[in-house]
């Protein structure tokens, strides 16, 4: 009998089927990666493991046990520890504070100094690093990831889930943090390892299932079966990616931003010194880790912060000091947010009205004050079409609709507004593959139209796939520039950590 | 107008000052431990009141002023287990749920103090707690009476500020509960169960705020009125925020507006040709003076206010 027996989870919210019918079982001492898409259900499968959602129907296992868990407390003592993408941690406390959180009696005194040696000990056996009693709001995003991990052992996990652990690593650091994941198997730790990238399940992976669309559509062991095949079995077709030969070569200079200086939330420096041009017709992307400014360059361009210093210009006008309104009208910039829901729609209105959130004071939108409701519904029945956002009808709120559709809608109102100047931030994220390659298919068209694009994202191959140069930040800076298809991943890896290429490890 | 302040007039102004911010400081005290913990109590105002109704109402009953105070602290952990069921248990918006406990008590303890003690104005006194000072230290100039000859409860305040102050940063108990208040997924997931840590913070800090109203009738006045309360758990509201959500912080505020207090009813003595509502003012502007004076820096609890939904998608 093995280990870990996932034996015919469903999990439904609503009337919406999350997971149909998973059977899954993990040898101990083995690392079993779980790939799929965004969406395929690979988090939610975990989160019923580790207790975080109560399976709608289904049963699990550990060592020939029947387990039952109401809540992650459950699932800790019976020995199931799981490290999310986007970490649980508090960030106002300590490393210590965190990883000892919730264990002993209620009136136990904390006793910090004697848990803190006994974490150095631990981090020290497993090489993981971290700084027992700094706040975790001033720590690295990578050794945020350590501290969960230590905080899952210090509980005595046998079982370690990983959602997506890589995403949120550059590349040089995931090559450390996976043999630290290996050392861990080795030494009788099970492994769950969720991830949507191939080429680390086949790195690390003894045996690998896979999803789609809540459904378990194939396992196999790794010495059986190779990167195209899953990848097919992932997507469930072949895929090609989106090229579309420039039609012209960049014109002028149409957007020049020249050492911008910004603070971030905390007062820490979120951009220090950030220049920039974008000519007619070009696409700048800006590779590099979550968090190192590039929501605030961003956001600076739009309008939506102040710069400290620093000043911007759009064609020959200089912009720095206008708001957002004038930016949008005079030297018309166009935004895709990366907040989808909270900054890009009012997700509690209508197709048709997110249409017009940047047209409806001027005409044909409105007329004396008043709106104009038939051309606003003729004009949604028009855009959703040329945009494919397939929906009910235009006055579905836009909240119901899924995350590709509602990329189209803000990507639809932003490029059909006419900008001279588009920033698109996370474009990509969370979409599946057909939707990806259509906002792709529209950023490109849209540069060949002769708009400047500046192309934000997090993932590489992505703004590898779109862009003319690539910028790589790292702590608010530039650290390199490089064109497509000429830099290693290894090497952008190295800038996206702040190393410039002659200082390698 | 003009007068030189001698020393005698110096204490008796803090030791009245002292008095008047024993109830805020109660009252803040149980507000830390609720929004530390990831819930506002905006009911402070309506649960203080509810304790006074306690202590009145208890002392009445049964003649002694200890089971009045036990009896308003028990009505007030109650009141908090109300408020934790509206927003922890049924997801009520805190601040509609804080002010409708408050419309609640207010409504409540004015009916039930005309059922108990009749329709006659003045209502009934109640006996209450005499002041105990304490040898030699009492007669120390200028501060002898202000710290060394009050009655019990205010002897009891620092001693429940030490007390929340090792729990909630040396106990296992204490770092649950401030996991909640800042990271409640954090703390569900490394095995705290948030909702039944919430329920007990806000049982303790509708105690605490009671504790405050049981000062007003059994160490101030010896009566219960309605809305005696008049304003205090809302200033105690802005203690919590200018002590920085710390236990001595928001009870250090508290002192501060309870010297503001006494320094605008000396006022009212010394000014009896002003119309006395000018001084009355006084606290209040203080509150709103030192909040934006102090407010760069604050930073709450990052969970505060918002509702924990572990299947939240």
């Amino acid at each position: 009998m093995s280990y870990l027996v996932l034996d015919r989870i469903s999990k439904r919210f609503g009337g919406f089927s999350a997971l149909s019918n998973i059977s899954l079982s993990v040898e101990r001492g083995t690392a079993r990666a779980v790939l799929g898409e965004n969406g395929a259900g690979k988090t939610t499968l975990m989160n019923v493991l580790f207790g975080l959602y109560r399976p709608t129907e289904g049963s699990i296992q550990i060592d020939g046990k029947a387990v039952s868990f109401r809540s992650p407390a459950d699932a800790i003592i019976n020995g199931v520890g799981m490290i999310h993408q986007h970490m649980h941690l508090a960030e106002a406390l300590t490393v210590t504070e965190n990883i000892v959180l919730g264990l002993g009696g209620l009136h136990s005194p904390l006793n910090l100094r004697r848990h803190s040696a006994k974490i150095a000990a631990l981090s020290e056996r497993y090489g993981l690093a971290v700084e027992p009693d700094q706040p975790v709001w001033k720590l690295p995003i990578g050794m945020r990831q350590r501290v969960e991990i230590l905080k899952m052992l210090y509980r005595g996990a046998k079982i370690l889930v990983l959602d997506e652990p890589t995403s949120v690593l550059a590349p040089n650091e995931i090559d450390s943090f996976l043999e630290r994941v290996k050392a861990l198997r080795d030494d009788g730790t099970t492994i769950l390892f969720v991830t949507h990238k191939l080429d680390e399940v086949m790195r690390i992976a003894d045996a690998v299932s896979v999803m789609r669309h809540g459904q378990l559509v194939a396992e196999r062991d790794i010495g059986h079966t190779d990167v195209r095949q899953l990848s097919r079995l992932m997507v469930g077709r072949d895929v090609e990616p989106v090229r579309i030969p420039r039609l012209a070569a960049p014109g002028d200079p149409v957007l020049e931003c020249v050492d911008l200086v910004a603070r971030g939330e905390r007062g820490l420096t979120a951009l220090d010194r950030v220049s920039l041009t974008i000519r007619q017709g070009e696409i700048l992307g800006v590779a590099g880790i979550d968090g190192n400014g590039q929501s605030e360059l961003a956001e600076i361009i739009c309008g939506l912060r102040k710069p400290e210093s620093g000043s911007i210009r759009a064609g020959a006008a200089e912009i720095t000091g206008l708001g957002v309104s004038a930016r949008m009208r005079g030297s018309r910039i166009g935004f895709v947010p990366e907040d989808r829901h909270g900054t890009g729609l009012v997700l509690d209105h209508s197709i048709a009205t997110n249409f017009v959130l940047r047209s409806f004071r001027r005409r044909p939108v409105s007329r004396l004050g008043l709106i104009n409701a038939r051309f606003i519904a003729e004009q949604a029945r028009r855009m959703m079409k040329r945009y494919d956002v397939r929906s009910r009808s235009p006055a579905q709120p836009a909240r119901e609709l899924s995350g590709g559709n509602q990329q189209k809608i803000i990507l639809a109102r932003e490029i059909e507004a006419g900008p001279e100047i588009l920033i698109v931030m996370q474009a990509t994220k969370g979409l599946d593959v057909g939707a990806i390659e259509f906002v792709q298919r529209k950023i490109l068209e849209a540069r060949d139209r002769g708009v400047a694009v500046l192309y934000i994202s997090t993932e590489l191959e992505h703004v590898a796939e779109v862009a003319d140069r690539i910028a790589v930040m790292h702590r608010g800076r530039f650290t390199g520039e490089v064109l497509p298809g000429q830099a290693t991943a290894e090497h952008i890896g190295l800038l996206m950590s702040g190393l410039s290429v002659g200082e390698q490890r | 107008m003009s007068f030189l302040p001698d020393i005698s007039l110096i204490a008796v102004l803090l030791a009245s000052g002292v008095r008047l911010a024993t109830p805020i400081g109660f009252a803040a005290l149980g507000g830390v431990l609720a929004e530390r913990s990831g819930v506002y109590n905006v009911g402070l105002e309506g649960m203080m009141l509810w304790g006074a109704f306690g202590a009145a109402a208890g002392t009445y009953l049964t003649g002694s002023p200890v089971a009045g105070l036990v009896a308003g602290v028990l009505l007030g952990a109650v009141a908090g287990l109300l408020l934790a069921l509206l927003c922890v248990g049924l997801a009520v918006n805190q601040l509609v749920a804080g002010i409708a406990i408050n419309l609640l008590c207010a409504g409540l303890t004015a009916f039930l103090a005309r059922a108990l003690f009749g329709l006659a104005g003045g209502g009934t006194a109640v006996s209450g707690f005499a002041s105990l000072p304490v040898p030699y230290l009492s007669g120390l100039p200028l501060i002898g009476t202000a710290l060394f000859n009050q009655d019990p409860l205010v002897y009891m305040l620092p001693v429940l500020v030490a007390v929340v102050t090792i729990c909630l940063y040396r106990t296992q108990a204490g770092l649950r509960l401030r996991a909640a208040g800042e990271s409640p997924r954090a703390a569900d997931s490394a095995g705290v169960n948030v909702t039944a840590v919430r329920y007990v913070s806000l049982a303790l800090s509708g105690a605490f705020a009671a504790a405050g109203g049981c000062h007003l009738v059994l160490c101030q006045v010896y009566i219960f009125s309605e809305g005696m309360s008049a304003g205090k758990g809302f200033i105690a509201l802005a203690a919590i925020i200018l002590g920085r959500w710390h236990p001595v912080g928001a009870v250090v505020a508290a002192l501060f507006f309870g010297l503001c207090d006494a320094l605008q009813l000396q006022l009212q003595f010394s000014n009896p040709l002003v119309p006395y509502q000018i001084f009355l003012i006084l606290p209040f502007a203080a509150s709103l003076v030192a909040l934006v004076w102090f407010n760069k820096g604050a930073r709450q609890p990052a969970a505060t206010g918002m509702v924990f939904d572990r299947e939240a998608r």
